[in-house]
């Protein structure tokens, strides 16, 4: 196999001969489009060419475009038929993409737009909020548009469905507070006061915390999924066209059945990681059962539950608002309802957190 | 037509989702670089068949045969030697959205070949240039047209220069001039390459324009009523609905 190249009176002559498939040989463009730019015509020859593929017609479109001579000095005859009407179907269209700004923004530009990205941003967090409260407002009026399948479906799903995975985590939480705390108040012999430990942290912010944490991942991902792959498949244009709201037919069931089901859940979490520190300490402290529910009904405190209680409750807000904000706000692909689910469940956790901080602040100031 | 012409054999192929049966022993050939045209009314199951053609999914009954060697019955290696082999055109081009065009058309070409990157980048040019997108190497899916996107489709298709190449409904969402576009490419290709071209549509400015041997599916019998070229079923129509068909509906 051969691709060589003869200069006779400023004509270029291409020669291919034999197998040209699989043809790699890039260094000879260069070296064929500085004879090429210098010839007066480019002519083929490809009498003895046995077969070919696409490698050589990458080759020579490469030569011909690296070449950049014009189209009148390359007559494309000597070459099969086939391959010809291949390089001018390559060739004939020879228009550029509509350039895009590939500039690199300096250190101030892009702290401005950073600056005004997160500006728009909480432009539309706020007004997703405001839309929110209009749509519960249409809802207690009897106004809102929202299909009460809508709602069941939610209901159950953040409802009886989590049951199982809030039961088995707490359980294992309150497990692991009994076994950590053991081990320090077993040194002044008051292995007792584990019951006290697991009920008062345990209800005070932990189940809260760990059911939060568990529907966030859990339900928030599936909001902002659902909704996202409705933005990209269209769906969400079309309610918008039909005139519905948004926020009334996707948000508010969703919202509602989150903030109803999650004190629900944070009790439950209290009560099962309470049977964990218990299961510590009856079966391995051997601290009898009696003494432990002595001890936790003791420190159970009506505000210390009640805080709990609260806690799960704008964890349910904060997890629905997340979750069905950034699956309105998702874009258009495929891409963007992986974001959107990981945005979803990082802010709620980030956003529950930072919350928890200030309702710890205010609780202290209250003296609650 | 001798057996070494015949490119796809169909042999009394029946597709049934459950107990719904789609078409019923179904008999036709698809010769060497011939451009077949598929059509039908919708819900005639002209999507599944192609997902039959391609070995996405499982005949009820019968066989497809690409070069003689029954397809769904072909070991495993085989098969994949025979599926990369066809080129497909999704309806919306089925772009990977978190690559580049040009990351989308290097990807087979990476998995199945050895080639240099030098080789794999200039035939990544090539391709894009042979369906109008040249230059368009580092824009991403989402920013580029749903023409531009078939066409893109398109090239990532012929990447590893299949020897047929199907087409799902390559009009659909395209205005009348992208539409012209996209069928003269289909007939440049196949006259260039040489590819066996498979079309699946019901638009009818397509059928005429690139269709040398068309079937009929009929959704009344569950099988094919004409079988030809599109303009001599249109001269000779074998029953009414073909001829409905055919003429768009005018009485």
């Amino acid at each position: 196999m051969a691709l060589e190249f003869v200069e006779k009176q400023q004509i270029l002559t291409v020669v291919l001969e034999g197998d040209l498939r699989r043809y790699d040989n890039r260094e000879q463009i260069t070296e064929l489009s500085a004879a090429a730019q210098k010839a007066r015509q480019v002519v083929f020859d490809a009498s003895h060419l046995q077969q070919w593929d696409s490698t050589l017609a990458a080759f020579l479109y490469q030569l011909l475009l690296q070449a950049g001579v014009r189209k009148d000095k390359i007559n494309l005859d000597g070459l099969p038929e086939n391959l010809r009407q291949l390089l001018e179907l390559a060739l004939a269209v020879d228009r550029k993409p509509s350039s895009r700004s590939a500039r690199k923004e300096g250190f101030l530009e892009e702290l401005g737009s950073r600056g005004l990205e997160m500006y728009d941003g909480l432009k539309k967090a706020l007004s997703f909020m405001a839309e929110a409260g209009r749509s519960l407002g249409r809802f207690f009026s009897g106004r809102a548009v929202m299909r009460p399948v809508d709602f069941e479906f939610a209901l159950e799903d953040c409802g009886y469905k989590a049951i199982g995975i809030v039961s088995l985590v707490s359980f294992m939480v309150g497990l692991i507070l009994a076994f950590v705390g053991a081990l320090q108040l077993k040194m002044f012999g008051a292995q007792i006061y584990i019951a006290s430990l697991v009920t008062i942290g345990m209800i005070r912010i932990m189940g809260a915390i760990m059911a939060g944490i568990i529907i966030a991942g859990r339900t928030g991902a599936a909001y902002a999924a659902t909704i996202g792959t409705m933005q990209v498949n269209e769906e969400v244009d079309a309610l918008k066209t039909f005139g519905f709201s948004v926020s009334d037919f996707l948000v508010l069931p969703r919202l509602l059945s989150l903030v109803i089901t999650m004190p629900f859940l944070t009790m439950l979490a209290d009560i099962m990681g309470m049977l964990g520190g218990a299961f510590v300490a009856v079966l391995i402290l051997d601290i009898s059962a009696p003494q432990y529910w002595q001890y936790s009904i003791n420190a159970f405190g009506l505000a210390n539950f009640l805080v709990g209680i609260f806690h799960g409750f704008v964890y349910g807000i904060i997890i629905s608002a997340c979750g069905c904000y950034y699956g309105v706000n998702c874009g258009r692909n495929a891409d963007s309802v992986g974001v959107a689910t990981t945005k979803a469940v990082v802010s709620s956790i980030v956003i529950m957190i930072v919350v928890t901080g200030v309702l710890t602040l205010i609780f202290e100031v209250l003296g609650i | 037509m001798t057996a070494a012409d015949v490119k796809i054999k169909v042999e009394n192929l029946t597709i049934a989702y459950g107990s719904n049966v789609l078409m019923r022993r179904v008999n036709f050939e698809v010769k060497k670089g011939d451009v077949f045209i598929i059509m039908g009314g919708s819900g005639s199951g002209k999507s599944s068949l192609l997902r039959v053609l391609t070995g996405l999914k499982e005949p009820s009954a019968g066989r497809v045969l690409i070069d003689g060697v029954d397809f769904d019955a072909a070991p495993p290696v085989q098969k994949k030697a025979i599926m990369r082999g066809c080129g497909i055109l999704y309806q919306s081009g089925a772009l990977f959205s978190s690559m580049t065009l040009a990351e989308n058309i290097a990807l087979p070409l990476q998995q199945y070949t050895d080639y240099s990157a030098a080789t794999i980048r200039d035939l990544v040019a090539l391709k894009l240039a042979l369906v109008g997108l040249k230059g368009y190497e580092d824009f991403y899916p989402a920013e580029i047209s749903g023409g531009m996107k078939k066409r893109a489709g398109l090239a990532r298709a012929l990447a590893l220069d299949p020897d047929i190449l199907y087409f799902d409904e390559p009009s659909a969402g395209l205005d009348p001039v992208s539409s012209k576009l996209l069928d003269d490419l289909i007939l440049e290709i196949n006259q260039s390459l040489g590819t066996t071209i498979v079309v699946i549509t019901h638009e009818l400015s397509s059928i005429f324009a690139i269709g040398k041997n068309a079937i009929y599916l009929d959704n009344e019998t569950k099988g094919i009523s004409a079988y030809g070229n599109p303009h001599e079923l249109l001269k000779n129509p074998p029953n009414h609905n073909v001829l409905s068909f055919l003429t768009g509906g005018k009485k």
